[in-house]
């Protein structure tokens, strides 16, 4: 890794270059937040930032704490309900949505309510879905950031929470879920992934300066696909980095644990 | 299984969705404009009972109706069902009182960008409480399934996944296009708990920034208790009706409770108190702390205003104030 910036960094670098001028996002707290307000603070100006809870289009002034606290309608358009903005999702107006998770398998299928065997005793109960299954089931692409290891990326989830590409294939719209919808890109510390247009599964895409194949192959349980090219991550820029830390997080909330 | 139904998830529906059931019951709630209100100690004593299902409303650590959850715990009341769509705080607390056995769970046991309450946690890994899962869209639709007077609605979530296996849904086919549907069962709660920023003294009430689910949650539920920043007057609802968000008919009570979202967030007045709440997250780690903790915050207070004295009082709301606004 570069001394010129840290993980955290990158990837919410990388992150707001994928949301282009005029789209609409759906956003948590966090990663997804900074990267929505780095790209309105760069290359999209016109980037509608939804909240689940009910914010519309805010200008927002700090992060927020919860998706759903007074900055998620700071000098917004509209403060609705959660129905609402699902309705906008199942209608078809959202393009993306940004997703974590505890585990994700290669199909892009999010694990964020149980780990462990038995349902009804878990090992560790995590929130569950919250609006993660919607979203992904309704917004037309689906981006996940996360760092990358072993335990994250995983042979198999211990519960879908969240749909991917299900079994891969045809499944996801075989199970019903709306046509042309689906997990778009997946941003780690190591790389940016996409994923099979046929198979659906997990590929790469590019690769961070300094990282190598082996990394990917260390930090997965499952075997990433590797195209016979692919690029090298963009570094953030001098201009990106300034804004974010002086601007999007200047208490270093989230670019602090990088 | 009914030959028309696909698939059905394996989560117990703790709520009848029997709409008819409803209608006769909406049928006879009182609609006249009286005078409604009464205590916190009055409204839990009397609106809520051991084993109903409760649905808070809010956004977990927003616009919260944090004294009467206080009330439920102090009262030790057992055996509730609850919804938790992004339950925060208030599933924090109702965990810390033990108050309940089941749960309709779309996004409980963590504070968002906060962390995960240890305390809840311990609760839903004991295997002591029954889960139904679903999603955040799933539980705000099928609020609004009840308050349309619908027994279900059909959605395009939680198809495909685990949290559908383990959700009460079905999966049937759009009859006019036959498409896959996940049907969600409407969701009529015995008792709403719903904190405003604004109400007459018949339960007109005004909400500013986001409704989450609460002008729904106010239709669906059979009984709904109102905390309110600011009691006004019927005038002031009448000037301004298009401002009127739940409708005095929905309202059993209401009660004056200035400040009563903290430590949560009420949008436009205060924020929320993140030392306070990281405490509650600190704290939990140890079971006797914790259990210190609450005694001294819930059990030994008689009301909230004794708790938020204990915790910064007015000068906490006034500091809580200069955050919301930025200052």
């Amino acid at each position: 890794m570069s001394d010129k910036y840290n993980s955290m960094e990158l990837m919410i670098a990388i992150a707001a270059r994928n949301l282009e001028d005029g789209a609409v996002v759906v956003v948590g707290t966090g990663v997804p937040c900074a990267a929505a307000m780095l790209a309105q603070m760069t290359q999209s100006p016109n980037l509608t930032i939804l909240f689940e809870a009910g914010g519309i289009a805010p200008q927002l002034p700090t992060m927020p704490i919860s998706v759903g606290d007074s900055r998620t309608t700071h000098k917004g358009l509209k403060a609705t309900s959660m129905a609402e903005i699902m309705e906008l999702c199942q209608a078809g107006i959202v393009d993306y949505c940004f997703l974590g998770g505890a585990q994700i398998d290669k199909y892009g299928n999010l694990n964020s309510t149980i780990i462990g065997d038995d349902y009804n005793k878990p090992k560790t109960r995590f929130p569950g879905s919250g609006g993660a299954n919607d979203l992904a089931s309704l917004t037309w692409r689906t981006m996940v950031v996360t760092p990358q290891n072993k335990q994250r990326f995983a042979n198999k989830v211990d519960f879908i929470t969240t749909p991917g590409y299900i079994e891969g294939g045809t499944s996801r719209e075989d199970a019903g879920l709306p046509k042309g919808t689906g997990p778009y890109k997946v941003i780690t510390d190591i790389g940016v992934y996409g994923y099979h247009s046929e198979t659906k599964e997990m590929m790469l895409l590019s690769l961070h300066p300094g990282k190598t194949i082996q990394d990917i192959k260390d930090n997965a349980e499952f075997e990433v696909l590797i195209p016979d090219s692919y690029e090298t991550t963009m570094e953030p820029t001098e201009e990106e980095l300034r804004i974010l830390r002086e601007k999007v997080d200047p208490l270093k909330l989230i670019i602090g644990r990088g | 299984m009914d030959k028309d139904i696909l698939k059905e998830g394996v989560g117990e529906v703790y709520a009848s969705p029997n709409s008819d059931e409803m209608r006769a019951f909406f049928r006879n709630k009182k609609k006249l404009l009286e005078n409604k209100l009464t205590s916190v100690k009055d409204a839990v004593e009397k609106y809520i009972n051991d084993g109903d299902y409760l649905a808070v409303g809010g956004f977990g650590g927003v616009r919260i109706p944090t004294a009467l959850i206080h009330e439920v715990v102090r009262q030790k009341k057992k055996n509730l069902g609850f919804s938790g769509h992004v339950s925060t705080h208030d599933c924090q607390i109702l965990s810390a009182g033990g108050c309940f056995d089941r749960v309709d769970a779309a996004y409980v046991v963590g504070l968002e960008a906060r962390g995960l309450s240890k305390n809840s946690r311990r609760m839903f890994e004991s295997g002591n409480v029954k889960v139904t899962e679903w999603s955040n869209g799933a539980l705000s639709w099928r609020f609004k399934a009840a308050a349309m007077g619908l027994p279900y609605i059909p959605s395009r979530v939680m198809l495909g996944t685990d949290t559908f296996k383990y959700s009460g849904a079905k999966e049937g086919l759009c009859p006019f296009t036959g498409q896959k549907l996940a049907l969600l069962p409407s969701l009529y709660p015995d008792v709403a708990f719903i904190h405003v920023h604004r109400a007459d003294i018949y339960g007109n009430c005004q909400i500013d920034g986001i409704l989450v689910a609460d002008d729904d949650i106010a239709k669906a539920s059979k009984r709904v208790v109102i905390t309110t920043e600011k009691v006004i007057s019927n005038e002031e609802i009448r000037r301004e009706p298009s401002k009127t968000i739940i409708p005095y008919w929905c309202v059993d009570v209401v009660i004056e409770v200035p400040f009563g979202s903290y430590p949560g967030n009420m949008p436009g007045e205060y924020y929320s108190d993140e030392a306070h709440i990281t405490e509650w997250l600190k704290t939990e780690k140890d079971p006797e702390a914790f259990k210190a903790f609450i005694d001294k915050n819930i059990h030994n207070t008689k009301d909230f205003y004794e708790y938020l004295e204990l915790n910064g009082g007015l000068e906490k709301i006034k500091e809580l104030r200069k955050i919301e606004h930025l200052y």
